[in-house]
């Protein structure tokens, strides 16, 4: 048995216990949830260290039931004292609950075994043994390699490398017991480079992967770092106007992460959301398939059971523009009179909400330079600032920066423009999806084209 | 000794720790060859509960407890935490941090002694204290208000959060202090429907105090102004796009200067001369008409601290002052570099993440004109009333906000309302385009939380009502022609 299976046999004996104790001391259901991690955190700035954190640390989730009365706690403290005050702080504020008609735990049939969890491959014993050293110089080397790519890169915010590992375990009342661990290893490089007028332009990029040997190169991070920070000198706004945008496969993940918070059972059924009643209904041009996929392989957000201990399902979301289904938990579906997508997630404090696993926008055929250069004329963006987003009505209007599109080509750099769309016709005014899908992230989305969008601008 | 949570470091705790055992830990720490060392004992406990549908749905409460242990040598740090105050386990996570001077000589650490903090939020009974009872019986008198105010609110969900964090640090200089910080926030959202249209609206605010906080804003009072955000918004009209006077609304406001200025000005940006401010002391760096300080003594405030998470006492730093930049928001290392004294501005979010510099209460001081007479002075442009959050490049100055609640102003009055609201610009440009302040200066209610590399700390920020000429409005509509 590996380090790992047996410290997650640990942990699924000490959540046991827990959720035993709880049982014993009144509620009708328990749920436990152990977690233990352990990380090295290392940062390098001008090829100096500039730190190196090094720390494990466990911690115990638990929520009751006291009828349909709901509780849950949280504790760093794992001694028999701390122990003690989770479960009686949680059996005394679920008294303190009111009852909810909708609150409960899956119906035992639901739950998932052992033989039907898949393989996720998430687990890199590599990662846990990458040193100080190592980790300091592969730091040094991406920040180096950003300095030596152009000589206008003339200061840094400087480089991380973090390496991480996570062993979990859950046991309930209703009868299921399992754990899961993975692994996570991330470079990330952040350059700055002096502009006119006294300004300064910091950019950045990262790798992050599972397995260790899937961590991009680090000088290619840094070279990346580079190029992205230089492309942004003499940056400048642009007079308002409407205009085609090309998000960039980041900023697109970043207006498909929109879209995942609206597509949620519970902001569905608190109406904080504008997809309220649009499931069969156009949400996207018929150019957008969506999907939620908890079982890939190696990725960020996969996972084979939920935090309920449902098996986990690749979900179809969005079929040629068509909202199939909201992501649900247990309480979200009976809520809305559906059943689970086996969406459940539960926090490390005990509280359970559904939420997405790796949420990816499908990739098409065409090439991102195609895209561009099909555009005459048009914004391409980069990065976006801000929280302009309102999820009851999608109205959307955030800051971004990038670049301009003339004639087919990127142009002059853009930056301190705000665009605007409401994010229902921004979907549906995808008019092109290029092919550049990658997997680094857990909601992912390769480049795509709006139509016409407002920017304001000078 | 009352109440029901207390640290184990604490005097008469399980695991009480003293001056000896300060003066072990940091000797450990120093054996590698480190110039400074320091211990940060955190021990919080949080509560909160959310009344939904008419009904106390979810009650939850967590304890997070461990020491950090810090260890610095020349610029670097070393960093490593432990979650049990066993003093095995606190020696190993000192003997971690010490590794990054590894090969120098062990130094002394100063013997520590307590140091005497003021007491900025003098509660006579902790929110963590009293029964589970009167704080349902709060949410309560919110849903019941919102619900009663107006057929069209179709939702209400209402939340209560409390928490308080006990800390214990000693340093290799010598120094040792406590503080016990307890913080609470309410929160109430709305949402109305109105022939399809559905808006929300919301209100908090809360501050380092106990229920008392609602003797002064009551429920009642919360739920009235979120449903009148929500109304007003169920009216609103696209907003426009492009270049406009906007006047921000005082108290809240403050959060624009915070991201607009305040980061700008955290010392550890300007010591690694990343920040657009660096190198600019006495420098005019905004209109003659801004005095911004950043103020950690004021009573009762969210931001406020007797005591920051390196054991220095923090008052209040004017950073600039007229118009001309003062100085920078400076930690112990930042300090150090610069050649001056730490002035209290070390945070950090937990145990679990070594300190930066970063902001307690930030605000820009009141002036001379009557606000009704700003608004007057406008032909066209943007009042801005709610903030939703905003974001600032530190390397440049360029800042993004989100208003929750905004109207436009025509010929000198405040009309339609505005949806979707975007203000973007440069922190230096807008401080100096700050043509009006007015002197009703207003300290914003306890709302705010800023991030910062991943770390949360509770802020507080304050303003008068202040005029900008010419900023970037991002709306929807582009003006005809």
């Amino acid at each position: 048995m590996s380090n790992a299976e047996e410290e997650a046999k640990a942990l699924v004996d000490l959540g046991r216990s827990v959720m035993e104790r709880a049982i014993e001391g009144g509620a009708d259901v328990a749920e436990a949830g152990v977690h233990s991690g352990s990380h090295l955190s290392v940062k390098v700035r001008m090829s100096e260290p500039e730190l190196v954190e090094e720390a494990g640390s466990r911690a115990l989730g638990l929520r009751v039931m006291v009828g349909q009365r709901v509780a849950s706690t949280y504790t760093s403290d794992l001694s028999e004292a701390g122990q003690r005050t989770l479960i009686e702080d949680a059996l005394e504020l679920a008294r303190l609950s009111e009852s909810d008609e909708f609150a409960g735990p899956p119906d035992p049939s639901e739950l998932s075994s052992p033989t039907q969890w898949a393989d996720l491959d998430t687990f890199d014993e590599g990662v846990s043994e990458i040193s100080a050293d190592e980790a300091l110089s592969r730091a040094q080397h991406g920040e180096r390699a950003a300095f030596d790519f152009d000589p206008r890169i003339t200061n840094s915010e400087g480089a991380s490398f973090t390496r991480a590992r996570g062993v979990s375990a859950l046991v309930t009342s209703g009868g299921f017991a399992g754990s899961d661990y993975g692994t996570y290893a991330s470079l990330v490089v952040n350059p700055v480079a002096d502009d006119e007028g006294g300004k300064k332009r910091s950019g950045y990029h990262w790798s992050a992967s599972r397995h260790y040997a899937d961590l991009e190169d680090s000088q290619a991070v840094g070279e990346e770092a580079a190029r992205r920070t230089i492309a942004q000198l003499g940056a400048k706004k642009l007079p308002t106007q409407e205009l085609p945008v090309i998000f960039d496969k980041d900023a697109a993940r970043s207006i498909l992460g929109l879209f995942a918070g609206c597509v949620l059972g519970s902001s569905i059924w608190r109406k904080s959301s504008y997809l309220v009643d649009r499931v069969g209904t156009r949400v996207a041009s018929d150019l957008v398939d969506i999907v939620d996929d908890p079982l890939l392989p190696r990725a960020p957000g996969s996972r084979a059971f939920d935090g309920e201990g449902l098996l986990c399902r690749r979900n179809v979301v969005v079929e040629g523009g068509v909202l199939k289904t909201y992501l649900m938990d247990t309480y979200s579906a009976r809520k809305l009179g559906q059943t689970s997508t086996g969406s459940a997630s539960r926090s490390p404090a005990g509280g359970i909400s559904p939420s997405t696993s790796n949420l990816i926008l499908k990739a098409n055929a065409q090439s991102r330079d195609e895209l561009i250069a099909e555009t005459k004329h048009g914004l391409y963006v980069t990065s976006m600032m801000g929280f302009g987003f309102n999820a009851v009505t999608g109205d959307f209007s955030r800051g971004a920066s990038g670049f301009l599109i003339q004639n087919g080509e990127l142009s002059d750099p853009v930056s301190e423009v705000t665009i605007s769309l409401n994010l229902d016709q921004l979907l549906q005014r995808i008019d092109a999806v290029a092919d550049d899908l990658d997997q680094r992230t857990a909601i992912a989305s390769p480049t795509f084209r709006v139509s016409s969008m407002t920017l304001a601008g000078s | 000794m009352t109440g029901r949570y207390h640290a184990p470091f604490a005097e008469h705790g399980s695991h009480a720790v003293d001056a000896d055992i300060a003066d072990r830990l940091l000797r450990i720490a120093l054996e590698k060859g480190g110039d400074y060392a320091d211990l940060f004992f955190e021990y919080s406990v949080s509560g909160s509960y959310v009344y939904d549908e008419q009904i106390l749905k979810s009650a939850r409460r967590a304890v997070s407890m461990g020491l950090g242990v810090r260890v610095m040598k020349g610029d670097a740090t070393g960093y490593a935490y432990c979650e049990d105050f066993s003093f095995d386990a606190m020696k190993r996570a000192a003997k971690t941090a010490a590794q990054i001077a590894a090969g120098g000589q062990p130094l002394a650490p100063l013997a520590v002694s307590m140091r005497d903090a003021p007491n900025r939020y003098p509660v006579s009974v902790e929110s963590l204290d009293v029964d589970g009872e009167a704080k349902k019986a709060i949410l309560e008198r919110a849903d019941r208000a919102a619900r009663a105010s107006d057929s069209r609110v179709v939702r209400v969900d209402a939340s209560f959060a409390e928490s308080a964090r006990e800390v214990l640090i000693a340093n290799s200089l010598g120094h040792m202090a406590r503080d016990r910080q307890p913080l609470i926030r309410f929160g109430i959202h709305v949402i109305a429907e109105d022939a399809g249209n559905r808006q929300s609206g919301s209100s908090g605010g809360g501050g380092r105090m106990g229920l008392e906080y609602f003797d002064g804003q009551t429920p009642e009072w919360h739920a009235e102004q979120a449903v009148k955000q929500a109304l007003v918004m169920l009216d609103a009209r696209e907003a426009p796009a492009g270049e406009m006077d906007v006047v921000l609304a005082p108290g809240d406001s403050g959060i624009l200067l915070h991201e607009a200025v305040g980061h700008g000005l955290e010392a550890d940006f300007n010591r690694k001369k990343t920040s657009n401010y660096s190198g600019r002391v006495g420098e005019e760096v905004a209109s003659a008409l801004c005095t911004v300080v950043d103020d950690a003594s004021l009573e009762g405030s969210r931001g406020s601290i007797n005591v920051d998470d390196e054991g220095q006492l923090p008052t209040r730093s004017v950073l600039i002052e007229d118009g001309v930049l003062k100085g920078y928001m400076q930690d112990r290392h930042s300090a150090d570099f610069f050649g001056t004294t730490p002035d209290g501005h070390g945070r950090r979010q937990s145990f679990r993440s070594h300190p930066m510099p970063r902001m307690t209460n930030t605000m820009l001081m009141g002036g001379q004109d009557a606000p009704e007479d700003i608004i007057r002075s406008v032909s066209r442009g943007v009042y801005a009333k709610k903030f939703g959050g905003g974001q600032v490049d530190i390397a440049n100055g360029d800042f993004v906000f989100s208003l929750t609640e905004g109207y436009l102003i025509e010929d000198g009055k405040v009309t339609a309302p505005l949806k979707g609201v975007n203000l973007i610009g440069n922190g230096p440009d807008a401080m100096r385009n700050v043509v009006m302040l007015g002197h009703d200066f207003e300290v914003s209610d306890g709302i705010w939380t800023c991030g910062k590399e991943g770390q949360s700390v509770p802020v507080g920020v304050g303003c008068p009502t202040i005029k900008i000429a010419s900023m970037t409005v991002g709306g929807t509509q582009v003006a005809g022609g």
